[in-house]
């Protein structure tokens, strides 16, 4: 193992902001943006893949910021949760939906589901509960039961130009 | 959970990838996907000094149709290939087992290839590709080999690539006419590795009788396992009833799970009986292509 960390750049486009930043190799992506960008907003839960707090959108893919590497990002455009809307205190259909629905308690979790149905909403329409709970499978959320998530998806899932 | 300190490395070429993977064997780590290894940096399981990201690598992101079927190259993501209506068209079992791999954000990243270089024990891919009787070809400074998935898989986490090569991608010759494919798996959790996985494909003739199957288990073994007694059980018979009880024993008894926290070893060796049963049936339902023509 080297006894120095490597700094490597890193070009990225983060919510229509672009960065030019110099970081350490083996910083991961959730980390970078965390702790270089501030956008605390995704959060980091196991780091290992499998609880999905740290979801965000790379070039148009929801992926998990804790398996990739901030350098693989170079030449990327990244969307957080912080950038689902141009203004801080708007909300998007999706995360309204959420609100009303209840399918936030704690909120740890919220801005990993927000990034993984936003992204599955772009591809699709969502219009059955199968269809639902398939697309938050791969969200780990400890409150809520996923109900109101079901229940906000349905909502807003049927028409898709909203996202 | 944070990774080591390591030297990172984005080669543009698959020449310069082997020249540092040769330079740093043993201490260099192929990253692809991603989804298998950074869990282990993270965790520090695996510390290797030298990363080689070979996700700039041109040409490798494209299925190639070849003369004989499809060769899927390095950096196919498992979300590509299970949205290539031609690749699920010509091997239907792949976008079945892809359905059950992780989720779609871990697809996304994932590669099939990667996948198969991992060789998880559980792991559906490498079931899948054993069981099409796919062939790895694999690039070194010595110039590049081709691999049978048979002899690639060696034990858990351990296949038959050397520290100083690159698996550029596998081919997966078309299945002949009268083939039918299924894919069963039970895991605890949507999205888990399985307890236990059956792949398989049968070729019947026009009279309905096996003349070619492969049969091949996930998770009940070091590697892929190839059910052959249940293989024999249905060659030259017709998938009528008892032909399937009988392959359903012959599977349960030839596989030898281990036990573990989620899973006995008897639990594990019924679910292999069990799938093998269900991806028999799904294969008995459908009417071969070949079939069809001579009706």
């Amino acid at each position: 193992m080297p006894d120095q960390d490597e700094p490597v750049w890193v070009d990225t486009t983060v919510n229509g902001v672009r960065h030019e930043e110099v970081v350490d190799a083996r910083t991961t992506l959730a980390d970078f943006l965390r702790g270089r960008l501030r956008l605390t907003g995704t959060h980091v839960g196991c780091e290992h893949g499998v609880c999905g707090a740290c979801t965000v959108i790379v070039d148009g893919a929801a992926v998990r910021s804790c398996l990739m590497l901030a350098v693989q990002a170079d030449g990327a455009v990244v969307e957080t949760v912080e950038g689902l809307t141009d203004d801080p205190g708007d909300l998007t259909p999706l995360q309204d939906a959420f609100s009303r629905h209840h399918a936030v308690q704690c909120g740890f979790c919220t801005s990993g589901f927000l990034m993984s149905t936003t992204a599955a909403l772009r591809e699709g329409p969502v219009t059955d509960e199968a269809q639902a709970r398939d697309v938050l499978s791969g969200n780990i959320c400890r409150c809520t039961g996923y109900t109101g998530m079901v229940a906000a998806l349905l909502e807003v899932g049927g028409t898709r130009d909203d996202h | 959970m944070k990774p080591g300190r390591f030297t990172y490395h984005a080669p543009r070429s698959v020449d310069e990838a082997l020249a540092v993977l040769g330079q740093h064997a043993g201490d260099a780590k192929v990253l692809a996907g991603g989804q298998s290894l950074v869990p282990l940096l993270n965790f520090r399981v695996a510390e290797p000094g030298h990363l080689v990201d070979v996700n700039r690598l041109p040409g490798l992101s494209e299925p190639v149709r070849t003369a004989t079927g499809w060769h899927v190259p390095a950096l196919v993501r498992q979300r590509a290939v299970e949205r290539s209506a031609a690749l699920t068209g010509a091997f239907p079992l792949l976008g079945r087992a892809l359905h059950e791999v992780a989720h779609p954000q871990i697809r996304n990243r994932g590669t099939l290839c990667g996948s198969l270089a991992h060789a998880d024990a559980a792991a559906e891919l490498p079931a899948v590709v054993t069981a099409l009787d796919g062939r790895l070809r694999i690039a070194s400074p010595r110039g590049e080999r081709t691999v049978a998935a048979a002899d690639f898989f060696v034990f858990h986490l351990t296949t038959a690539l050397e520290d100083d090569e690159l698996l550029l991608g596998v081919d997966l010759d078309d299945l002949p006419a009268g083939t039918t494919t299924s894919f069963h798996e039970f895991a605890g959790r949507r999205g888990d590795f399985a307890l236990a996985a059956v792949a398989g494909q049968a070729t019947r003739d026009t009279r309905g009788v096996v003349t070619r199957c492969r049969l091949v288990a996930a998770g009940v073994a070091g590697t892929p396992l190839r059910l052959r007694a249940a293989e024999d059980v249905l060659l030259g018979a017709r998938l009528d009833d008892s032909a399937l009880a009988a392959a359903t024993r012959a599977a349960a008894r030839e596989a030898r799970p281990t036990g573990d926290v989620h899973a006995s070893a008897g639990y594990r060796r019924d679910l292999v009986g069990t799938l093998t049963r269900r991806v028999l049936a799904d294969i008995a339902a459908a009417v071969p292509t070949e079939e069809l023509t001579h009706a």
